[in-house]
């Protein structure tokens, strides 16, 4: 667990970062779970992940109590997807339509969280803010019962914050081995013969598809817990795009692949990003266009792919097994 | 009395600037199954050839006639460089015009700067008893009707159109005719586009002309478009009646903001109760 070292090895900056990346590394697994192993692409996961965020908020300013906050954030962003895909799965609306859909709500949700600058938008102490989005929002902290509780400083939150993911990395991976894992994987395969075998498709899609918004909402309200603000930005079309870029990145169907993607894209995000914003926003839309164009199975497992092939070619021998990324 | 003909009109002009907006994607999404993400910015581009012809001291008008000749060369661009590749992978499609969009707003607030320029509204009011309505709405409005109808007697009265709808339904057979399908695909999506840029030079001086200028629509447009169904053109118009009569009755009645929000619950839920959109049941055609 080389993991667990990490935070006396890196600068309390270094901490603070990483624990943000390991957030937006569950806010990848959420789209990896419903694109990569159900096969439908939803562009709603920064939705999800935005109403977890204001729903940690609100709950997190009004009663104090940050556990109760992150519950709702989940279970918020949950019901949201619900809805969305109750209407959408029964409506037996195609794949396509779902993808567009579920960014129009994102759309939606962006303008309709920025015309919240008038103080009367609150829901009781908490102010939505408009762009400038709400702020004050409580820490993570650790509550026990009969006691004072204690926000969770940089280092104890980066091992909080590491062991959800891991948790959530072990419920995906029993999910996807499940039987109802391989139905799951059937349905991406082939959603009429699934249907003809007798399965209903419906609930499996809407099952999956609320799992995964609610690990995004999850996500959401870690974020807001970890930033202590949250804006309508995180609503936009460059952050959904993020989202699908860093699973692109990382392979779909693979739940390591997801969490790779991210930490490479972020890095090196973080890396180039010192400039400006707009730089950001050209270079992360070159590389969707140029990893779409190039690696339709997603840049690591292409690299991968052409590695092995090299090294078949060079050494005439099959390839070493390698350990994927870990 | 002249309240309900000033409501009356605005309700007209709202769901006149519905279709003009969605009409080249309809084109592009209806006709060729191609989700071209990156529509709200060829409106972008469209209202930026406005912005710059008149910076150069050409008229609006002039620029308004040059807007789809600009965007729907750059439409041919893009269909050449990206999106011919992507031809049966739509959601691959989706993704890479996704990027596009990205690109194109940041390229452009790199060139032209976040800020939101004015262009000054042409012609004159008419007044209706205290009220008044704006010449260039009318202007509008008589635009949506006149590419609504130029693209349906297009693809419905002349040999070209035939043979585009043909190479839609079937590529291979219109190959086997002697017909070479990329060069109608391509002709398809530098239409689609050049209807694009076409609707967002008519918007210029009504919204200014900003980079991001494409987001405020680009979920209205899709909506209408999904919601209209497989007869683009009529299906398009109609889902754009109901749903711009929607979105100004709620904000008539609170906010705009509530207004965008009751269009797409509504569009949704009718989604739910008709999954093809509202032309779904009707004898197919364009």
């Amino acid at each position: 667990m080389a993991l667990a070292a990490l935070p006396f090895l890196l600068s309390l900056f270094q901490v603070v970062q990483l624990t943000v990346f390991m957030i937006f590394c569950l806010l990848a697994l959420s789209l990896d779970l419903i694109w990569g192993f159900g096969g439908i692409l939803s562009f709603g996961q920064a939705a999800f992940f935005g109403v977890g965020g204001y729903a940690y908020g609100v709950i997190g300013i009004n009663s104090g109590r940050t556990a109760l906050a992150v519950v709702a954030a989940v279970v918020a962003a949950a019901l949201l997807a619900a809805l969305l895909g109750y209407f959408t799965f029964y409506g037996r609306v195609g794949a396509m339509y779902f993808a567009v859909i579920t960014l129009t709500v994102t759309l939606i949700l962006h303008q309709v969280m920025g015309s919240t600058a008038d103080p009367r938008y609150a829901v009781g102490a908490a102010r939505l803010g408009g762009y400038n989005g709400m702020t004050n929002i409580p820490s993570l902290a650790l509550e026990l019962p009969g006691r004072p509780s204690i926000v969770l400083e940089p280092v104890p939150l980066f091992y909080a914050v590491g062991a959800t993911l891991l948790l959530i990395v072990a419920l995906c991976r029993a999910l996807v081995r499940s039987s109802f894992g391989r139905v799951l994987r059937a349905i991406r395969e082939d959603e009429r013969r699934t249907e003809l075998l007798g399965y209903d498709i419906r609930w499996r899609k809407l099952l999956t598809f609320v799992i995964s918004g609610g690990i995004a909402g999850l996500a959401g309200g870690l974020f807001a817990g970890w930033g202590n603000f949250v804006n309508p930005q995180v609503f936009s079309l460059s952050q959904s795009a993020l989202v699908v870029i860093w699973v692109m990145v990382g392979g779909r169907g693979t739940l390591y692949g997801a969490v790779a993607g991210t930490l490479v894209v972020q890095f090196l995000t973080n890396y180039l990003g010192a400039a400006s914003v707009t730089y950001t926003t050209v270079l992360l839309g070159v590389a969707l266009v140029l990893i779409v164009l190039l690696f339709p199975r997603g840049l690591v497992p292409s690299l991968g792919l052409a590695a092995r092939r090299l090294a078949l070619g060079l050494a005439q021998a099959p390839p070493a097994e390698d350990s994927g990324p870990a | 009395m002249d309240l309900l003909a000033v409501t009356a009109f605005g309700t007209v002009y709202a769901i006149a600037t519905l279709v003009l907006l969605a009409l080249g994607l309809a084109v592009i999404f209806g006709m060729m199954g191609v989700i071209n993400l990156a529509q709200a910015e060829l409106l972008m581009l469209g209202a930026y050839t406005v912005l710059l012809a008149t910076s150069h001291g050409a008229s609006v008008w002039a620029g308004i006639a040059l807007a789809p000749l600009v965007v729907g060369l750059i439409g041919v661009v893009i269909e050449r460089t990206i999106i011919q590749f992507l031809y049966g992978r739509m959601l691959d499609t989706m993704l890479a015009t996704w990027g596009l969009s990205l690109a194109l707003v940041g390229t452009v607030t790199l060139v032209f700067g976040p800020t939101t320029e004015g262009i000054a509204t042409p012609l004159g009011y008419q007044t209706i008893g205290r009220y008044s309505i704006a010449h260039y709405n009318v202007f509008v409005v008589a635009v949506a009707l006149g590419a609504l109808g130029l693209t349906y007697g297009l693809f419905n009265y002349t040999g070209w159109g035939l043979v585009a709808r043909a190479t839609m339904q079937n590529a291979t057979m219109v190959a086997g005719l002697g017909v070479n399908p990329a060069r109608v695909y391509m002709a398809t999506f530098a239409y689609g586009s050049a209807l694009a840029g076409l609707g967002g030079a008519i918007m210029a001086p009504l919204t200014g002309v900003v980079p991001t200028l494409g987001l405020a629509f680009i979920a209205k447009i899709f909506i209408t478009v999904i919601v209209g169904g497989p007869v683009i053109l009529l299906g398009t118009t109609t889902s754009g009646a109901v749903l711009g009569l929607v979105e100004s009755i709620v904000s008539y009645a609170s906010t705009p903001m509530y207004g965008q929000v009751a269009m797409l619950a509504f569009a949704i839920v009718l989604l739910r109760l008709l999954p093809q959109g509202i032309s779904g049941f009707w004898r197919r055609g364009v």
